[in-house]
């Protein structure tokens, strides 16, 4: 027995630890999130993303600084007739048509491509070999993707603020429907309310594409599993004979952050729009989870 | 385990779709319910010698035995068909249900009396009498069924008017409908009731026409029976099919299904605008008014917000009028009306089925189903359809149109003088009568327009607390005629003679207490002669001055005032020649809520596109007699909070347990299952087996030990199983049987001995966008281990690469990366290296020196695994050999020992690739 650990003692050049790792080996210092940071920031498709959002404010200011004055006046004023109120009337702008599809896409991307590209470029197998613990290497991909996607949600209505402020000015907020006045500083507070809950409904998203790219080698696969999700359920949202189901589908509530800019914010869809997309991520994500530590790593 | 799980997970899925389709496919259904057309044949007129035949439908209860049973009324120009899905529904909901077309109306024969006590209401006692005999029908008593009456519009009326004249009538929902028909017709703001009042043309035209001769009834029914006015729907396709398509004599042009006598009163107060004292009596005969003290029943009153035909005026009166007698009265104002609005067909039936439910079924269940008031707000959009949704407030006393309590809005505004345009056009918009249930879709679509110079408005301030005004509020007005601006036919021409004969106490109007005071009357004197001699205005030197009056709500400059449902109140006021006149104007009930920083603007129009109007010009002189309009609150009124949903909070909360539980079940033991009896040997396997999906066996039952220094050659044809016998040793790959102990700890995923464990299997894999120096630090910083153990300096220089390693991996030829991925295999120099074809991609001077390399590294008294084909590099790289076989061990041994187990085949020493053809049997 002794003799076992001296050897195994010279062989190694040091002390031992318990559990038989090298030395300096902790699972719990594996993959640190700047490591995860970096490793996914230089990627094109990051840079790419975030030069899009950050760009669209600018297109849209563009946009209407051209078509300016070819508006008809309608009888209800629609969001898009007020974008360039101001720079939060243009942010909220911004933000509805870009929450739909784009933010989708960029979620889904940075969720579904994370351990799906890892394994398509084979670099998975020699990350877990290192080893990092599948779970913590989950969790730490789960966190660095969710934080690429906060980043997105948020860079772009901070953009377009910033955007709509030098292009139109920064003026009291005029609410759709009504054309109702309210001060911008009130409305300051209740944008990040918005920006949030943005945030929050798209984690459906994010929980689906991240259960598929562990499910997948093929990232394309997992953003378009997750993209096509979002079209399904839109397109059952339109389906009126469903009555109350649709309020459980992920992306029905997802404009509820409109009524925080009315006039009287209501809170009761966002909230609505909260329970159900914290529901389905939760058990998307332990889905993951679970679905990842049985699985043989064959890539 | 993991074979068996997948199976178990489908069965699971497979029962619950099963039990939940069986479960769907199961579920009671309610019962179908069949009408039953009948024609029941009446007896009715003022001497009952008149034979009408009524075209009926009866629903017998779906629930079998005998029930309560409900008249169910249509309204006016509908017919039996109109009411056929409400009929459905309560017949669904147990009850007997009867509709039946009103005489003049569908297939029924007879001609239409409008509600008289001589014929419509007769022929509902017969009705009554009919269902007593019907056997699914509860009885009281003999002759006497438990029966109530619903009914929008034309058949609330009816179900007023029959509850007066027959007793057995138990409980009624009359919706939308009248209390006085000539007050609804010809309203006069200054309670000075109908014969001063102005007549509302364009909704008494739409009401006569749609009981006249052709399809029209129908057609303008479908522009203006919407589903706010169930009662009102067009008639069938049927009902006019079934009417032969001869030409129509001159009287059925002219009266259409119309009692004449009923045709003649229309006629002739259409023509002059002005309500005959006959007339009055005539609409007042099919009124409640006229049967005061007589409905003594439970009473559901729904009135519609937006009706500008029958205002909330006319269930109030109702609600008085029955309230006295004792019964209970319970009152909802709904987001409805003839004027369009939402309708809630769904919480009508609701309400309807409470008010019945408790009063003919007596449930105990249902001690309280309504409130005593009730009254639909805007509850803003609902966040996931973006539509109006409705919030009903409740209150448990009706306080009538006055509200609990009044408040003063102080209002100011100089004298405004206005234009009464000839001809009084072109004329200001209100609501337009027939056409709000196109605009019913869009609470917002403001229809109201003010001409210019035919407005005067008065304003209050901004306001400080919002104002939420729940009934009729009241200014007082001084009018005065400006001279010069009119004509000496000035008059609305109202009907020669009698005009001011007032027939009968009853007709004096039941609305409250304001009056006109004629300020400094004019009696009769000067100034007479400009009243034209046919003109019968009774008093000579006296004008009648016909304002419409409005509360606006008013945002801003920014935005059109709003006028809440586009109601108006008419107000005649009488003003002597030269003088004024002061008068306390009623304005329009309503349920709005003013918002901080609007405005209150009660406006005076000249004109108004559905009443008719004086046509000589006129111009008036408008003041506010006191400074303050009145309006009503109602403290008590409130929505009940709506907590969020349960499932709002449940269902989080359940979804994140079953996450818990789906992570802690799978959780595999962390536990270190160690041997420290094979702490020295870097590698043993045991029994290792591993299925492929369709059960072949990829590794069978493999055991082999690898010991320190050795370097060690594992062969074997394609599909011999050594890549999964990597992947398994790297922890990759769950291995159905058997284990692998590095230095004594049993390989499982993530197990802390991978950490000496260096690999390189399979290929590289690298970050193609990164440098390969970036690559191979990176990586080392993913193993969390100190910088200092890398060695990065030697592992760099086994690659070779050079300035190349600065490049982005994406550009590198497959021998770079694949020695890039060797040095990455070798970093923290692991004291297991698993070399899986090192040598691919190489050229000769590299294979010899990655030979070397190899060798130098087990002479450190580290272990080296390397598979390949290349059985020549392995002979003079290795010390050992593993073969595979079919996922089995052929054989395991030094490399000397296994040339020498075999016999020289010619007198040159064997090659390993002799043997291992040999060993594989394809050597043939």
């Amino acid at each position: 027995m002794s003799d076992a650990n001296g050897s195994s003692t010279a062989v190694a050049g040091g002390g031992l630890a318990e559990s038989g790792s090298a030395p300096g080996y902790a699972p719990g210092r594996t993959l640190p999130l700047a490591v995860e940071i970096v490793r996914q920031f230089k990627r094109r498709r990051t840079l790419a993303m975030f030069g899009l959002l950050l760009a669209l404010p600018w297109i849209l200011v563009i946009a209407f600084k051209v078509g300016a004055g070819s508006s008809q006046p309608t009888n209800t004023l629609r969001i898009s007739d007020l974008a360039t109120e101001g720079a939060l009337n243009f942010a909220a702008f911004a933000l509805s048509v870009s929450a739909g599809f784009l933010l989708v896409v960029a979620v889904a991307l940075f969720c579904g491509d994370t351990v799906a590209s890892e394994a398509n470029w084979s670099s998975l197998r020699y990350l877990l070999a290192a080893p990092i613990p599948r779970d913590r290497l989950l969790r730490q991909k789960l966190v660095v993707a969710m934080g690429y996607s906060a980043a997105a949600v948020i860079c772009l209505p901070l953009m377009a603020l910033l955007a709509g402020t030098l292009a139109f000015g920064w003026n009291d907020v005029r609410v759709p429907g009504t054309g109702e006045t309210i001060a911008a500083l009130e409305v300051l507070p209740r944008f990040g309310v918005v920006i949030g809950y943005a945030l929050v409904s798209q984690f459906v998203v994010a929980a689906l594409a991240f259960l598929l790219s562990v499910s997948t080698d093929s990232p394309l696969g997992a953003v378009g599993g997750a993209v096509g999700l979002v079209i399904v359920s839109n397109i059952l949202q339109a389906v009126e004979a469903l009555g109350s189901l649709r309020e459980f589908l992920p992306t029905f509530w997802n404009t509820a952050w409109l009524d925080a800019l009315a006039p009287q914010p209501e809170y009761g869809g966002m909230i609505k729009g909260v329970a159900v997309s914290v529901t389905y991520s939760a058990i998307l994500v332990a889905f993951a989870f679970r679905r990842f530590r049985r699985k043989d790593i064959v890539s | 385990m993991k074979l068996a799980g997948r199976p178990t997970t489908w069965i699971a899925v497979a029962a619950v779709l099963v039990i939940g389709v069986a479960t769907w496919l199961l579920w009671p259904s309610a019962p179908q319910v069949r009408a039953q057309d009948q024609m029941i044949q009446v007896l009715d007129g003022p001497g009952d010698d008149q034979r009408v035949t009524l075209d009926a439908s009866f629903f017998p209860p779906a629930g079998g035995g005998r029930a309560p049973v409900v008249l169910l009324a249509h309204g006016f120009g509908g017919s039996k068909q109109s009411v056929r899905e409400p009929a459905l529904r309560l017949a669904q909901e147990g009850y007997a249900v009867l509709t039946w077309s009103a005489r003049g109306f569908g297939r029924s024969t007879g001609q239409i009396a409008l509600n008289s006590p001589d014929y419509e209401v007769k022929d509902v006692r017969q009705l009554v009498d009919w269902v007593a005999r019907r056997p699914e029908v509860q009885l009281d008593a003999s002759g006497d069924p438990r029966v109530g009456i619903a009914g929008g519009s034309y058949g609330g009326a009816i179900a007023l008017m029959a509850a007066a004249h027959d007793s057995r009538i138990d409980a009624i929902v009359p919706q939308i409908t009248w209390y006085d028909l000539a007050d609804a017709l010809f309203p006069n703001a200054t309670g000075q009731g109908p014969q001063s009042g102005v007549f509302k043309r364009m909704w008494a035209g739409l009401f006569f026409s749609r009981g006249g001769p052709t399809s029209a009834g129908p057609a303008i029914g479908a522009v203006t029976g919407t589903a706010a006015d169930p009662g009102s729907g067009p008639a069938s396709p049927g009902d006019r099919a079934a009417r032969p398509a001869v030409p129509l004599t001159a009287e059925e042009v002219r009266c259409g299904r119309f009692l004449p006598e009923i045709c003649d009163m229309y006629q002739q107060v259409a023509e002059t605008g002005q309500a005959t004292a006959s007339a009055v009596e005539t609409l007042r005969r099919s009124s409640p008014i006229s049967v005061p003290g007589k409905i003594k029943i439970p009473t559901l009153l729904l009135q519609g917000q937006r009706d500008s035909l029958f205002p909330l005026g006319q269930a109030d009166a109702n609600a008085k009028a029955i309230a006295a007698t004792g019964a209970p009265v319970d009152v909802a104002w709904f987001d409805g009306g003839h004027d369009g609005g939402n309708g809630e067909v769904d919480w009508i039936h609701e309400e309807t089925l409470g008010w019945f439910d408790h009063y003919l079924k007596k449930s105990a269940g249902t001690g309280q189903a309504n409130s005593a008031f009730t009254v639909t707000r805007d509850g803003g959009r609902d966040p996931g359809t973006r539509r109006p949704v409705q919030l009903h407030a409740t209150a448990a006393r009706y306080a009538g149109l006055s509200g609990t309590g009044q408040t003063p809005v102080p209002i100011s505004g100089p004298e405004q003088q206005v234009a009464s345009p000839p001809g009084g056009s072109p004329s200001s918009i209100s609501a337009v009568p027939g056409f709000g249930g196109l605009a019913g879709g869009s609470a917002t679509l403001n229809l109201s327009v003010d001409m210019a110079g035919q407005s005067a408005g008065f304003d209050s301030a901004p306001l400080t607390a919002p104002l939420q005004v729940t009934g009729s509020s009241t200014v007082k007005v001084r009018v005065s005629v400006e001279p010069g601006g009119s004509s000496p036919a000035d008059t609305t021409g109202a009907a020669g003679g009698g005009s001011e004969t007032t027939t009968a106490a009853g007709s004096e109007d039941a609305g409250g207490g304001s009056e006109t005071t004629a300020g400094g009357s004019g009696d009769a004197g000067g100034g007479s002669d400009t009243i034209a001699g046919g003109s019968g205005d009774g008093k000579a030197g006296q004008r009648d001055v016909t304002l419409f009056a409005k509360l606006y709500d008013v945002a801003g400059d920014a935005q059109a005032p709003i006028l809440p449902e586009g109601l108006v109140a008419p107000v005649k006021i009488t003003v002597p020649e030269g003088g004024s006149a002061e008068a306390t104007v009623t304005l329009p009930a309503i349920d709005h809520g003013f918002d901080v920083g609007h405005r209150l603007r009660v406006a005076f129009t000249t004109t108004d596109l559905g009443y008719s109007t004086p046509a000589a010009p006129a111009v008036y002189k408008i003041g506010l007699a006191s400074p303050a309009v009145t309006v009503p609150t109602y403290a008590a009124l409130r929505t009940p909070s709506t907590a969020p949903a349960w499932w709002t909070w449940v269902l989080p909360l359940v979804s994140l347990v079953a996450a818990a539980v789906l992570l802690l079940a799978g959780r595999r033991r962390m536990r270190d299952d160690h041997d420290p009896a094979l702490d020295s040997v870097p590698l043993r396997i045991n029994g290792l087996t591993k299925a492929y999906g369709n059960g072949e066996l990829a590794v069978n039952d493999l055991s082999f030990t690898v010991e320190h220094g050795q370097v060690l050659g594992l062969l074997g044809p394609n599909g011999a199983g050594k890549t999964t016998t990597l992947r398994m040793l790297m922890g990759l790959i769950h291995p159905d049987a058997g284990e692998v102990r590095i230095f004594g700890h049993r390989v499982v995923p993530g197990a802390p001995v991978l950490s000496r464990l260096g690999s390189f299997v399979e290929g590289p894999g690298f970050l193609p966008h990164l440098s390969g120096r970036d690559n191979l630090e990176l990586y080392w910083k993913a193993t969390g281990r100190p910088t200092e153990d890398a060695h990065f300096a030697e592992a760099l220089e086994i690659a070779g690469l050079g300035k190349a390693l600065e490049r982005a991996v994406r550009t590198y030829s497959q021998g770079m990366r694949q020695r890039l991925a060797i040095a990455q295999a070798m970093l923290g120099l692991p004291d297991l290296l698993v070399l899986d074809e090192p040598t691919n991609g190489l050229d000769p001077p590299q294979i010899r020196e990655m030979r070397e390399v190899l060798i130098r590294y087990a002479a450190q008294g580290r272990t080296v695994i390397v598979s390949s084909h290349l059985l020549a590099e392995v002979e003079q790289t290795c010390s050992h050999v593993v073969v595979m076989h079919r996922g089995r061990l052929i054989t395991a041994g030094t490399v000397s020992e296994l040339l020498r187990s075999r016999t020289p085949v010619n007198g040159a020493g064997p090659r390993l690739e002799d043997v291992f053809l040999d060993l594989i049997g394809e050597n043939a």
